[in-house]
This record gives C-alpha cells, sequence and structure tokens, in this order.
C-alpha cells in the first residue's frame, strides 16, 4: 500500500477550478517534488493535503495510508502524521516556540494513545533538533515566529517538522526568501529526516532547493494537471528551458 | 463557514460550570430599600452608631440621586431600569453563632466551597493562601488569621473590623470613595453588608498572598461587599478576590466599593479574578457588575497596582483606579475582559497624577466573542503639580467571530508641560489563518483558540499571583467554550 494516493483531485477556490484532475501517488521512503509556475495550483495541492477548509474538493480522492484524507479534519491529518510546513508562518504572540511545540507534540502523542511529554524530557529532545538545523536555544523562549527573520522562520518550520516526525512531510516553497546559507541548512535538516518510514513532497518554483534536497520523482504542474512527471534530470531540464517549453509541448498534447 | 467555525462556536456555547445553588436556611431581610430597611442590617450586624449614621446619610444621599435618576448612563451598556425596591438587601445564611473553626461551618456551604476549589480545606490551607470567604453577606471562615495576626496584620471580615478596630474603621471608610463618590457607591455604603478588611502595620511585609471568595447564592438578593485596605508606612501586601454566582435567570446586582490606602513607601497589590454568572447563550439572566474600587497612593515612593480577570457577569462596570498623591508614586492597572455570548463591559481604569514624578502603566486586553461588547475607557490626568510625571497605556482588543465589538475611549488631560505620556493601541482578530496553522500542528480548534488568546493576555496573566495565572487561563478557556466565528 501506498503511503499516499490522490486519485483525479479537483478543486475549488472562490467559482475558480484551481485542481483540474491530479494523480499522484507517494510511496514511504520517498521524496517527490512538484515544480510549476506561479498560478499552477501547488500550494492549493498542499494546503488541500494538510486539509485546509477554505478549499473545496469537488471530485477525486485521497488516500493516506489507507485512510480518507478528505474526511478528516485538518488536526486528525495533523495527527494522523501529516504535516505542511508553512510558506508564510504565523506569527503568535505570547506563547513560547518550546510550550508551542510541546503542545503540538502531546496534541499528537495524545492522539495515537501515548503518554504526553513533559518538560523535563521534552528539552532534551528538543535541544538535540535545534542543533541539527543550527538554531540558537534562544529561539525557544521567543513567541512562535514573533519578530523573526525569514530565514529564521523556515528554520523553525523545519524544527517542528523535526519534533513532530511526520509519515509525510511537505514542504511549500520552503526555499523562498532564504539565502544559499540558509538554504544549505534548511536542506541538511530535511535530509537528515529521509527514512524509509517518511515521504517528503517539494513545492517549489525553482531547481535550486533540488541541488540539497535530491527527490525520486518530480512532477510538472501546470494549470491544474500533472503535465510531465520523471526523475530528478527532469528538475534540470526545466531549469535550462524553463516552463515555457513543457507548457507549449502539454498544449500540443 | 466551515467545521473549524463549528467547532470554536460549539466551544463558545459551553455552559457555565459554577452553576449550583446552595440549599442552606437564610436569614433575610424583606424586599425594599428604606431607612427601616438600613437600620435592619446595622442591628443585625451589631454595629456601633457611627456605623448606623453614616449608613443614613448614605441612603438619604442616594434617595436624592435616585429621584433625581442620576444613575449613570455614560457608560457603553445597555439594560433594563433596575427597580431597587424590588431586591432583597440582606440574606445571611442561618448558623450557629461564633464559629471556632471550619468544623463548624454547615457542611452545605463547604461543599459549595470545594466545588468552587475554593482554598479552605486543611491541604489548600498547607498552599499558604488565607482565605476569607464571603457566603452572600456573612464572612463565614477566616483562616490563618493566627499567623498573620503575629506579624501584626489585621485581616478579617468588615463585619468584625467594625466590631474590633472601629477606630481603623472610622477614620478611613469613605476616605477614598465617599459615598458622595457616585450612585452605586452611595448604594453600597447604604447597605454592604459584609467584605473583606486588612491593614498591614508600618514596615510589615505581609507574610502570604490573602485572598476572598465572593459568591451570591440567595435569588434575588443584591451583594454589596466592602473592602478596605491599609498599608502603612513600609508595608506590603498582595490581596487577590475570586467572584462566582449561580445560575439564576434573574438579573442580580453586585455594586461593591473597594478602597485601598497606601502611605510612604507602602505597596499594595490587588488581584481580581471575576467569574459572576454571564447570563445564557441568549443573553438571559447574569450579574450586573457595578463596582468603584480606587486606591490612594497617599506616600511617597508608595506603589498600587491592579490587575484583574473579568470573565462573568452580564454588564460589567468598573474602572479600578489610583490617585497618585504622594511623589514618586507608581500606579499600575493591568485587565484582561472577556465578553462572550450576549455580555457588555464597560472597564477601564483613572490614573490621576497629583504628585512630582508620579507613574503609571495601563495594559488593556479586551476580547470580544459572540455578541460580547468590549469597551476600554480610561483617563489619563496630569495636574500642574505633577512635573516628571509619566504614563504607558497599552490597550489591545481581540476580535473572534464577526458579530462582537470593541470600544475603546481614551481620555487624556495633561496640566503640566514637562508629563510624558505614550498610548498605544491595536484590534486584531484571529485569523482564518492562525487557526490552521496551529490545527495543522494537531491542536483542536478549541485548543488553538485557547492558546491565541492566553498569549493575547500573557503580559497581564504574568502579573497574576502564579497559582491564579493558572486559574485565569483556564477560566478564560471555559468562558470561551463556543466563540469563533
Amino acid at each position: 500500500m501506498s503511503l499516499l494516493e490522490i486519485k483525479n483531485l479537483h478543486v475549488r477556490v472562490a467559482d475558480r477550478e484551481i485542481l483540474k484532475g491530479i494523480d499522484l501517488t507517494i510511496d514511504s521512503g520517498q521524496v517527490h517534488s512538484i515544480m510549476g509556475p506561479n498560478g499552477s495550483g501547488k500550494s492549493t495541492l498542499a494546503q488541500v493535503l494538510a486539509r485546509r477548509e477554505s478549499y473545496e474538493v469537488t471530485g477525486g480522492e485521497i488516500l493516506f495510508n489507507g485512510k480518507d484524507l478528505l474526511a478528516m479534519k485538518p488536526e486528525e491529518a495533523a495527527c494522523e502524521g501529516v504535516f505542511l510546513a508553512f510558506q508564510y508562518p504565523v506569527e503568535i504572540p505570547g506563547i513560547s516556540n518550546a510550550y508551542f511545540l510541546r503542545s503540538a507534540l502531546n496534541a499528537m502523542r495524545k492522539y495515537r494513545g501515548l503518554e504526553e511529554m513533559d518538560a523535563m524530557d521534552f528539552l532534551p529532545k528538543l535541544r538535540e533538533k535545534l542543533k541539527l538545523l543550527h538554531m540558537d536555544d534562544k529561539l525557544l523562549n521567543r513567541s512562535v515566529n514573533e519578530a523573526f527573520s525569514g530565514g529564521e522562520k523556515k528554520r523553525n518550520e523545519i524544527l517542528q517538522m523535526a519534533v513532530l516526525e511526520p509519515k509525510l512531510a511537505i514542504l511549500d516553497e520552503t526555499d523562498s526568501g532564504l539565502d544559499i546559507d540558509a538554504l544549505r541548512i534548511v536542506a541538511e535538516g530535511v535530509n537528515a529526516m529521509r527514512s524509509p518510514e517518511r515521504a517528503v513532497l517539494v513545492v517549489t518554483h525553482y531547481q535550486r532547493l533540488l541541488n540539497y534536497i535530491v527527490p525520486d520523482r518530480v512532477h510538472v504542474l501546470v494549470d491544474g494537471r500533472i503535465v510531465r512527471s520523471g526523475g530528478p534530470e527532469l528538475a534540470l531540464h526545466l531549469e535550462d528551458k524553463g516552463y515555457v517549453d513543457i507548457e507549449g509541448a502539454a498544449g500540443r498534447a | 463557514m466551515s467545521s473549524s467555525t463549528d467547532a470554536i462556536r460549539d466551544l463558545a456555547q459551553q455552559e457555565y460550570k459554577w452553576g449550583f445553588i446552595t440549599d442552606v436556611a437564610e436569614d433575610r431581610a424583606p424586599k425594599g430599600l428604606n431607612e427601616d430597611i438600613i437600620r435592619l442590617i446595622s442591628a443585625k450586624k451589631k454595629e456601633p452608631e457611627f456605623m448606623l449614621e453614616w449608613r443614613l446619610k448614605a441612603y438619604r444621599h442616594w434617595e436624592t440621586l435616585e429621584k433625581s435618576q442620576a444613575e449613570p448612563k455614560w457608560a457603553n451598556v445597555h439594560y433594563p431600569p433596575i427597580d431597587y425596591q424590588d431586591s432583597c438587601y440582606y440574606s445571611a445564611p442561618k448558623q450557629k453563632p461564633n464559629l471556632k473553626s471550619l468544623d463548624e461551618i454547615d457542611p452545605e456551604i463547604l461543599r459549595t466551597y470545594e466545588k468552587l476549589g475554593i482554598p479552605l480545606a486543611e491541604q489548600k490551607m498547607l498552599a499558604g493562601v488565607a482565605v476569607d470567604a464571603v457566603f452572600d453577606s456573612v464572612s463565614v471562615g477566616t483562616t490563618f488569621k493566627a499567623k498573620l495576626a503575629e506579624a501584626g496584620v489585621i485581616f478579617c471580615s468588615f463585619s468584625e473590623a467594625v466590631k474590633e478596630h472601629p477606630e481603623l474603621v472610622k477614620k478611613y471608610l469613605g476616605s477614598v470613595v465617599p459615598y458622595t463618590d457616585n450612585f452605586f457607591a452611595a448604594l453600597n455604603a447604604a447597605v454592604f453588608t459584609d467584605g473583606s478588611f486588612v491593614y498591614v502595620p508600618k514596615g510589615v511585609k505581609c507574610p502570604m498572598e490573602l485572598s476572598t471568595y465572593f459568591r451570591i447564592n440567595a435569588a434575588e438578593t443584591g451583594q454589596f461587599e466592602r473592602t478596605l485596605i491599609i498599608a502603612d508606612e513600609g508595608a506590603s501586601v498582595s490581596y487577590l478576590e475570586g467572584c462566582t454566582a449561580p445560575i439564576r435567570d434573574e438579573n442580580q446586582l453586585h455594586a461593591a466599593v473597594v478602597e485601598l490606602i497606601a502611605f510612604d513607601d507602602a505597596q499594595i497589590k490587588y488581584s481580581t479574578v471575576q467569574n459572576w454568572y454571564p447570563g445564557d447563550k441568549n443573553g438571559k439572566g447574569g450579574i450586573y457588575n457595578f463596582v468603584t474600587k480606587r486606591g490612594a497612593c497617599r506616600g511617597k515612593n508608595s506603589k498600587i497596582s491592579w490587575t484583574q480577570v473579568e470573565t462573568g457577569s452580564a454588564i460589567t462596570w468598573k474602572y479600578p483606579s489610583c490617585i497618585l498623591q504622594g511623589d514618586n508614586s507608581v500606579g499600575e492597572f493591568y485587565s484582561v475582559a472577556l465578553t462572550n455570548n450576549y455580555q457588555q463591559a464597560d472597564t477601564g481604569t483613572k490614573m490621576i497624577h497629583i504628585g512630582k514624578n508620579t507613574r503609571s502603566t495601563i495594559v488593556s486586553k479586551g476580547i470580544s466573542a459572540g455578541h460580547g461588547q468590549n469597551t476600554y475607557r480610561g483617563q489619563v490626568k496630569i495636574m500642574k503639580d505633577a512635573a516628571g510625571a509619566r504614563n504607558y497605556t497599552q490597550c489591545d482588543s481581540l476580535l473572534i467571530g464577526d458579530k462582537c465589538g470593541a470600544h475603546t475611549f481614551p481620555y487624556i488631560e495633561v496640566k503640566n508641560s514637562t508629563a510624558r505620556m505614550e498610548h498605544e493601541a491595536s484590534t486584531s482578530k484571529i485569523g482564518e489563518d492562525q487557526m490552521f496553522y496551529l490545527r495543522q500542528r494537531g491542536l483542536k480548534a478549541e485548543d488553538a483558540v485557547s492558546m491565541i488568546v492566553n498569549g493575547f493576555c500573557k503580559r497581564v496573566f504574568r502579573e497574576l499571583p502564579m497559582e491564579f495565572a493558572v486559574e485565569a487561563q483556564k477560566l478564560l478557556s471555559v468562558s470561551l467554550e463556543g466563540s469563533v466565528g
């Protein structure tokens, strides 16, 4: 059984059809990348997988671990192991990063019938993950994402991923707004998380990030449809020729 | 909209958990208000003559105010006219006189306190909280008296203070909030039945947090408590009151007066967690909470700090204030006010700067959910001689849903050109993006709302004594059950 099976997915946002029949299968242990021009529906796909409710699914189905993902609330999908690294992480004034992370982890542990973790057990685990991402301890006591730089916010997303250990990690344009050093650190963090029990879906506009996180499969999304799939060489081809070439090919097909 | 909205609505519709009624025999006066009732209250309480005289003067003043319809109408709250003759002004649980220990208290009453989680029980006492519990109008139990007495601190019910320390009561009663102050202060002065009294002598740091729980139990009774706290030179004290009332369909009136007096180098910290019955989700019933709280920083370098968490009451009308008379004195006001369903709150503070280099800080956090209406009303006044006075005001509103309202009325009056004033204000809304972010991390919708609200209130919560900060957070979550829209 595949970890994620998307079959003929159609999605509307405010009367406009954004996704027009997506088929995609991802197995545990794999890294897939969705690439495409602006407005092609990449982020919509990421948000629908995380169960954002303002997107209306008009057709198709999604199985996650064999369960009907579309029947789940956002928190249920999260507890089942779907993680979304946000393109624009939200600020939560007055709530410390450490408290937030522990609350999130405990919500998931509770869902899975595990005992909640107290601060004493949690902190060492958190420190270890911080090191992985070259992050400062001080970030733990600051309010979630408040007054974080763009790079800090993105690294904080990966830190959350590292702590929550999802089955499917979706990175939504995580490379946007990162300088080359931050990009490398984020990629190292993601690579360290690669495991046979986990799949990663990298949503990106540019090929740049894929130099560091080398995908098993690349899919090109144009106007709500996957128009081409291939190995990592497809990303290089796109870097070289741009999306116009592929859009043209899709148009002829 | 979607199921996240539903979850938030469910949360907002959670019912009042403290709505039980205790069945104890009461001793109560007939309905209505007149000089005979005032005399009856005073006689029931075996008060000295000066108290009766003061009450009668207050009553006569109130009567003229009532005749001239001087009940304040300027607040941003709406309610039908109150028939002051339709209420009962004295109710006391019938009990054995002269209680020597908690064991003698009606077990029914103790069970009520237990449900409220009031730290009257032995193990709670070990937690170091001295409680003066007010059940309707008569104080039924005071703990920790001995230890406080050792330090020279007087902490007792107001009735007891009138009997045991009449000279202190006579000297300070009405010296901060005279009965002529306003309509409700006059009413309170005439009919108040009990409350707390604290006197901390020169140089004494009160060895523990002092705490009082007020509870309105009997139907159709008003509760008019009166609290007086005096910190003599160099003394310091921290006082917390918590309030809860059972569910009744009728509206009940609560008109309290609190007076604080701080002399040279003295400090008073007064914290309130107010959870009176807010009415049901359609706005039926609930407490009218019309309260006058004021502190006088009489001495130099004195400090008075108000912290309030207001989650209950159908209507709240309350402005804990500081008169900064002594040079270098400091006034603080930290407030969280939450209105859900059809609750209305008009609350804030007054900081009156009279002495030189006086400083005040105001931090107000208003949360509106359901059809709640939340108003911040604050006055900062710098008098002519208050050279070097400073004020910082931060006033934030958080909206949950689109049927509620937040209003801000700051009044600033500066008569000395050396004063420095800062005012910051913000209004925000719990957005779908914030909710989605938290839910994507596994938190249920209601927990996500609680987290955002608690974060919003953090600046105020950290002013509360530790154990009460935890309680306040829980209370806020419960009060919000069924909000965001």
